[in-house]
């Protein structure tokens, strides 16, 4: 199942300038993700997962090293390049869930897919699909203020999931989430990774996401200190 | 994408209705300031007009050159004619006699001999003729403080003041001690019918309103008069016509060569009005670059507060692949979009007031505690052409401004920091 790779990092340095010097937050870090993966990088807070996870999802340039997005090098690409790759390729979800507040859940689901060229039935049936995948066909017409907590992220798993695309990256997913919503949305994500083949990676530090990974990469000081695979 | 953005900005009041009221806020006062400042602007100009320069003014070239020493002895000659012709060449217009003439004043004793004298600045006009406009348009009526209105040729009107420094009543007699026209002394009596206020400290110390007839007698000016004023038949001052007026007399009536010839010069051109038109221009420059530059701030503040609270929106629409200058220039047409419709309504609000107090006017009046002569008490907006757009200017300009402004913080941002700034 995990024979191409998706994502391939090496050698990444990301340095940051402050006042006059820099600040590195990942020091050399060699990774390769395969199609269909189930992943999380884990490590304490401030180790880099954000920044890693930012870099792979070309919202942030490496200032060392190569990385290689489903065969694109994220150096090299431009800022229409970039915005064309996550537009085609690419689901986030935050930790603040980020809708917007004055569109319904249906709008909000269907907002990534307006840059696309799509039909109007190709679209309904998209954001119908991915609804009835989160549970939330019948919260469709209200507002993100009608919801609680666990069912914004899950109209944001439905908002990234929505283009069906090759790689989810979710930073902090549960943060703001109590354990049971955590759960829930854990299984969905694992049930989309199966059914859809669309690979996640996670960037965390909740023990409730760990549980759930395949895979953990543990990042401490902007190095990879262990690269587990986990089976069960 | 842009009928989703529209929808967005219906819904969210605070991105649409709030910046249009303060648009339509801004735009409306610019345009009632703007009408309000030409209307009270062109009232003074027209009150000029009224009292020293009429729209168009007629002189012999000699007075012209001289008019500042009011040369009686250069004055305009066969005037009859010359207004009878007039008459025929500009149907529409009204034009009117006027002599300004200096002198003393004396009141008599008993024995004829002098009890108080003062030096006299005063105006001639048509105060008797039945059909003469000149009480009205001179706000002689209302500023009549003591008496009446003359009713004979050798009945006068003079300040209050002036009246009582000559210690002199209506009903009682002055000598007016002046020269004629042709160089000779002059001393006539007049009998004040009345006293009135100027509301000008200059005519309120020496002032005195006598009728043309009477004042010609005395001056041996028969047929003669210093200047005709020419009154064109709109309200408010119409340059280009009467330049067109000032042509075709010059053409036809005006002799260079002659100074004795008449010439015409339209109020624009009056000396001190010239200065005048120019600082009415820039003044409402000043205007409405003042609210510009007011707006602008109050409209970057709320398009920062705005665009701040879109970060989540910005970081969500970068996230799905749109671009920044796509982001960018969505947030600029929204704020035209904005800016339009606000200045539409701030318009029509602005012209709405301006026409109320176009057609009814601010009286002061009644603030006064009596109403002066030279002292215009009713202010009244004016619209003109450029109020219809002029309010676009401050109110497109400061929510397009603004948004860039606060666009651009969004805009130079890393995409990165930006995603950073959400995490908390
Ligand atoms: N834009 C930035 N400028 C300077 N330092 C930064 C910037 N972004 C992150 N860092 C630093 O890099 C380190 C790693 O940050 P981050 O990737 O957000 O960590 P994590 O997501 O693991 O908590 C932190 O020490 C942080 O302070
Ligand atoms: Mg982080």
């Amino acid at each position: 199942m995990e024979n191409s790779e998706i994502v391939t990092v090496k050698d990444l340095i990301k340095r940051y300038p402050i006042g006059k010097g820099e600040f590195t937050a990942l020091n050399g870090i060699d990774l390769t993700f395969g199609t269909g993966e189930f992943a999380g990088i884990v490590g304490p807070s401030g180790s880099g997962k954000t920044t890693l996870l930012n870099i792979i999802g070309s919202l942030d340039i490496p200032t060392e090293g190569s990385v290689v997005v489903l065969g694109k090098s994220i150096r090299e690409l431009n800022h229409k390049q970039a915005a064309l790759l996550r537009r085609k390729h690419m689901g986030f979800i935050f930790q603040t869930f980020n809708l917007l507040p004055v569109y319904t859940v249906y709008e909000n689901v269907e907002f990534p897919l307006l840059l696309l060229k799509l039909s109007a039935a190709e679209k309904k049936k998209a954001v119908m699909d991915s609804l009835e995948w989160l549970g939330l066909t019948d919260k469709m017409k209200s507002r993100p203020a009608q919801l609680s907590g666990g069912e914004c992220q899950r109209v944001a798993i439905a908002r990234a999931m929505v283009k069906k695309p090759e790689l989810v990256l979710a930073d902090e997913p549960t943060a703001n989430l109590d354990s049971e919503n955590s759960h829930h949305i854990l299984q969905t994500m694992e049930n989309l990774n199966k059914d859809l083949q669309t690979t996640f990676i996670f960037a965390t530090h909740d023990d409730k996401v760990i549980k759930y990974l395949k895979r953990k990469i543990l990042i401490e000081d902007g190095k990879v200190s262990a690269d587990d695979v986990i089976t069960n | 994408m842009i009928r989703f953005l529209f929808k967005g900005l219906l819904r969210d009041r605070n991105r649409s209705l709030l910046p249009i009221l303060v648009v339509t806020a801004g735009v409306s006062l610019t345009v009632l300031l703007h009408c309000y400042i030409t209307g009270v602007l062109g009232d003074m100009i027209e009150f000029s007009a009224k009292y020293t320069s009429g729209h168009v003014k007629i002189m012999t070239h000699a007075y012209a050159e001289n008019k500042n020493q009011v040369p009686n002895d250069l004055a305009l000659l066969e005037i009859n004619d010359l207004i009878s012709n007039l008459q025929i060449d500009y149907p529409t217009m009204e034009f009117v006699q006027r002599i300004n003439f200096g002198g003393l004043l004396d009141t008599p004793d008993e024995n004829g001999e002098t009890k108080k004298q003062g030096i006299v600045a005063g105006i001639a006009v048509d105060l008797i003729s039945e059909n003469s406009e000149e009480i009205d348009r001179l706000n002689i009526r209302s500023s009549l403080r003591k008496g009446r209105l003359p009713e004979k040729p050798n009945e006068v009107l003079i300040s209050d003041e002036f009246a009582n420094k000559l210690e002199v009543k209506p009903g009682g007699t002055v000598t007016l001690i002046t020269s004629t026209m042709y160089g000779g002394m002059s001393i006539q009596n007049f009998t004040v019918a009345g006293t009135i206020e100027f509301g000008v400290q200059m005519m309120d110390r020496s002032g005195m309103i006598a009728d043309i007839t009477g004042v010609q007698n005395a001056m041996d000016m028969n047929d003669a008069c210093g200047e005709i004023l020419g009154f064109l038949d709109s309200p408010n001052y119409d340059d280009i016509e009467a330049m067109n007026v000032e042509n075709t007399f010059n053409d036809k009536y005006s002799d260079p060569n002659d100074e004795f010839s008449p010439v015409m010069t339209r109020l624009k051109n009056d000396s001190i009005m010239a200065g005048y038109f120019d600082y009415v221009d820039s003044f409402v420059g000043i205007i409405v670059a003042v609210f510009i530059l007011a707006m602008s701030i109050v409209l970057w503040n709320t398009g920062l507060i705005g665009g701040l609270r879109r970060y989540g929106e910005v970081g969500v629409r970068l996230a799905i692949g749109e671009e920044k200058g796509h982001i960018y220039r969505s947030m600029i047409y929204e704020a035209i979009l904005i800016g339009i419709v606000g200045s539409f309504f701030g318009t029509l609000i602005g012209l709405g007031f301006s026409y109320w107090i176009q057609e009814v006017g601010i009286d002061i009046g009644d603030m006064m505690k009596s109403s002066k002569m030279m002292i215009p008490s009713v202010f009244r907006a004016n619209i003109t052409t450029p109020a219809y757009y002029l309010g676009f200017i401050p109110g497109l300009f400061s929510v397009v401004l603004g948004t860039m402004l606060s666009g651009i913080g969004i805009y130079k941002r890393k995409t990165a920091s930006l995603f950073k700034e959400l995490e908390t």
